[in-house]
């Protein structure tokens, strides 16, 4: 994990989010949210199912617009970029879905070489093979190179809709919800490869989870979204302990209620 | 629309919950109003590069290949069939001769176009409906969107392309396939040599009724591609909605082209 010591050098933060705000209708989501997430820093978020996770890291990447705010990534605020600008910076963040969304028309490598194909003109085939096998190798899947995403278990789903990402080299990962859904030994696994590629690729994380463990294993830093608003970050000890009334219940409920 | 109450809101993206006038009647214009950007869209998509040429080849393939054995075969039998059921009437008045007339009018002008069109808005239509229904409900069109590819450009606009310059070439198809199928029922039984049987076919039939086939082709074909894209990439509520978008687009766009079928039969025959 990374300490302190990095965020203080580098004070350019990678994200950084002020008074963000966004309501569907009557819906209102977030109520002003405020974040720095610096180089090479993993963060989580937690919440309620129904809190705006997902929505907070759409707007992030540009998939939603925010009502009012200032939303900056890399130092450019995205919903004031042209649509060219957005694609650009799009290639520098990493997407992982909850539902892993791999192209299941094709192939792990052609899934892993969309991306490449269609942004990277000027690479051979022979370019775009070897970056598909250091990817793979990357996430330990290079076996299953040519099976359909149907053929493969959730986990695997999850390694490779990673591995799709990491292809461009992002600078930044949001991951929505990456455990959910699997066994604990392969949420461990996922764990461990979410923490291999902050090392590996040096990338700042946000990782939206309602897995303490997740979390508490992960992310530098955890935060929790409360009525559309964020609580201070802090390390996991800091916001989950007996004495925090935000975060008790959720905190009993995962770790009590499940012996 | 065909449907009413309930269905109608599978028709269209739900944007309000109040309403102006009554849900039904503000369903029906919010769903003309989203249709009609959506086709906007296609447009301003359609003629900004880069023009994906290499998926749009692949679309037209996949065009063909799942519907050229179900046309073949429709299009053989109903030419059979139409020869079969029209000879007794034309025995009546001693006018067997006319047969091959009667079925090249009514092949060319009106059974192919409208054959090939439902099948092509049964098989391709739902096809398109669901596989871009299980793309949006699966997240794949937000991974598309932020992996630096257009995914209304890549998916939408090249399936409809595809399919708009697909239909005519099937429907031409299946013109063929059906004078086939009723030469050889025609031989077996009046045994009409094939130079008879094209000669006073191709006599009744004129460059108007050829091209308006082919106009009504290009019109059924954008009507199967938008109503399908625009069902499945609007899908919402899961698999429940991937099947939604399916069938809505089946739906929606059979009834459209008998519609379409009306108005065009109407204006050809006022220029006639
Ligand atoms: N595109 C959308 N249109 C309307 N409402 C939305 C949309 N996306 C999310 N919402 C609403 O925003 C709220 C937060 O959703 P989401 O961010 O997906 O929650 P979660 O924290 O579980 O990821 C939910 O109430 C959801 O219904
Ligand atoms: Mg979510």
């Amino acid at each position: 994990m990374v300490n302190t010591e990095i965020n203080i050098e580098n004070t350019a933060a990678v994200i950084s989010i002020k008074d963000l705000k966004k309501s569907f209708e009557t819906n209102i989501v977030l109520n002003g949210i405020d974040i720095e997430i610096f180089k090479g820093e993993n963060i989580a978020v937690l919440g309620r199912s129904g809190s705006g996770k997902s929505v907070l890291i759409k707007i992030i990447s540009g998939l939603l617009k925010p009502d009012s705010g200032i939303v900056k990534v890399l130092g450019r605020e995205v919903d004031k970029l042209t649509e060219q600008e957005l694609q650009e910076l799009r290639l520098k963040i990493g997407f992982s879905f909850q539902s892993s969304a791999l192209y299941d028309s094709m192939s792990v490598k052609e899934n892993l070489a969309f991306p490449l194909v269609r942004n990277r003109l000027n690479l051979s085939e022979k370019d775009i093979n070897i970056a598909i096998e250091s990817v793979l190798d990357d996430v330990g899947l290079s076996q299953t190179i040519n099976q359909m995403p149907s053929e493969l278990s959730g986990g695997q789903k999850k390694r490779i809709g990673i591995a799709r990402t990491l292809i461009m080299k992002p600078e930044i990962m949001l991951y929505d919800e990456p455990t959910s859904g699997l066994d604990p030994l392969t949420c461990i696994e996922i764990n461990n490869l979410i923490m291999e590629v902050q090392q590996q690729y040096n990338v700042s994380s946000i990782i939206i989870t309602h897995d303490l463990t997740c979390a508490k294993t992960t992310a530098d830093k955890v935060t929790m979204i409360i009525d559309g608003k964020f609580l201070v970050p802090g390390s996991f000890e800091e916001i989950f302990n007996e004495k925090n009334e935000n975060t008790k219940r959720f905190y009993d409920y995962n770790f009590i209620n499940k012996k | 629309m065909p449907q009413m109450g309930q269905d109608l809101e599978e028709l269209v993206v739900v944007k309000g919950k109040k309403f102006f006038i009554s849900k039904e009647v503000d369903l029906f214009f919010t769903g003309l109003y989203n249709v009609y950007k959506f086709i906007g869209h296609f447009f301003k998509e359609f003629f900004s590069l880069p023009f994906e040429f290499k998926e749009i080849i692949n679309q037209c393939y996949q065009v063909g290949n799942k519907s050229f054995l179900l046309i073949s075969l429709t299009g053989f039998i109903t030419g059979i069939v139409f020869t079969k059921q029209s000879r007794p009437s034309l025995a009546e008045f001693g006018a067997s001769s006319w047969l091959p007339s009667l079925i090249a009018i009514a092949i060319i002008r009106a059974l192919a176009p409208l054959v090939t069109a439902l099948i092509a808005a049964g098989k391709v239509g739902s096809i398109m409906g669901a596989e871009l229904g299980s793309m949006k409900v699966t997240e794949q069109i937000d991974a598309m969107e932020v992996s630096g590819t257009k995914p209304f450009k890549f998916l939408v606009v090249t399936r409809i392309t595809a399919i708009t310059f697909m239909l005519p070439i099937l429907v031409i198809y299946t013109g063929l396939i059906g004078m086939l199928g009723s030469y050889l029922n025609i031989h077996h039984n009046e045994l009409t040599s094939f130079p008879a049987f094209l000669n006073s076919a191709l006599k009744s039939i004129s460059f108007l009724d050829i091209s308006a086939s082919i106009f009504k082709a290009t019109i059924y074909g954008f009507t199967i591609g938008v109503a399908g894209c625009y069902q499945g990439y609007n899908a919402t509520n899961g698999t429940k909605g991937v099947g939604r978008a399916a069938n809505t687009a089946v739906v929606l766009s059979m009834f459209l082209i008998f519609v379409e079928e009306m108005v065009i039969v109407q204006f050809v025959n006022s220029i006639r």
